[in-house]
């Protein structure tokens, strides 16, 4: 599975990746912003799923959502909103514009490796 | 401010430490901030806007802070420098969305975190803006939470 972590916490992406790498999953790329990541994307395809953040500087992480949602190349890309926007109108309006699943930090391993189907 | 609207503050707090490094902290008694003022060595700050608008503070002393980010990351941080204030910002940016599907009462949108930096240092508060102040204990050492939160 190649996964693109897109974060602006050097943090969480650390964090994300010690959990990815307990699951087995090494090929992974990371972004720090939504335009970062479209570089990144575009650059390391195929990637399987994304781990996308919501609040971030430069294109936020729903930005970043319908942006790949109008390229028919990443209609295969599999996104996850990972992300501390709690509220049943974020989740909402998230899925609304193409994410697949949907994460609150905080997290544990075992809750991230349902959401990633491994 | 009605302190009921800290309590969603402090549970993701606690989850937010028990979910991430295992760890249970305990909450003290909220107060509304008074002198002498607590002072503190890191802080994350988060803004809150929307139908209320204020901000949250989560400030540690500098071991306490190096002890929680080094537990974060898996491996030891000895100084104070970028990882740091990452970590610190981002403890702040999950409790602050955590919180918010608890605040039934308003809509908040929370800003991007900013980490102050500064041995002793004090969060001043916006005269008008009632700010509450929970201590937290636990293994790794005390830390706080400041919340101020003006209502429409």
């Amino acid at each position: 599975m190649r996964i693109l972590l897109v974060d602006d916490s050097n943090t969480m992406r650390r964090i994300q990746k010690t959990q990815l790498a307990g699951l087995g999953i090494k090929d992974i790329f990371e972004a720090d912003n939504g335009e970062i990541a479209l570089i990144e994307l575009s650059n390391n395809m195929p990637v399987d799923v994304i781990l996308l953040d919501w609040n971030m500087p430069v294109m936020d992480g729903l930005a970043f959502l319908k942006k790949i949602r109008e390229n028919a190349a990443y209609a295969g890309v599999k996104v996850i909103m990972c992300t501390s926007e709690s509220e049943k109108t974020k989740v909402i309006e998230a899925l609304k514009a193409g994410a697949n699943n949907y994460i609150v930090k905080p997290f544990t391993p075992v809750a991230l490796k349902e959401k990633l189907g491994v | 401010m009605n302190v009921a609207y800290v309590n969603p503050f402090i549970t993701s707090t606690i989850d937010t430490f028990k979910t991430m490094l295992n760890i249970d902290v305990k909450p003290g008694t909220p107060e509304l901030k008074k002198e002498p003022l607590p002072t503190f060595d890191i802080s994350g700050i988060i803004g809150l806007s929307g139908d209320a608008q204020g901000s949250i503070a989560i400030s540690f002393p500098k071991i306490m802070a190096l002890k929680v980010i080094s537990a974060l990351l898996g491996s030891e941080l000895k100084v104070v420098g970028p990882e740091l204030t990452d970590g610190i910002g981002e403890i702040a940016n999950i409790i602050a969305g955590s919180a918010k599907q608890h605040l039934k009462d308003f809509a908040l949108s929370i800003s991007l975190p900013n980490v102050v930096v500064g041995k002793s240092h004090v969060l001043a508060s916006q005269k008008n803006v009632p700010t509450l102040v929970v201590p937290f204990t636990c293994a790794m050492g005390n830390f706080s939470m400041e919340v101020s939160l003006k209502t429409k």
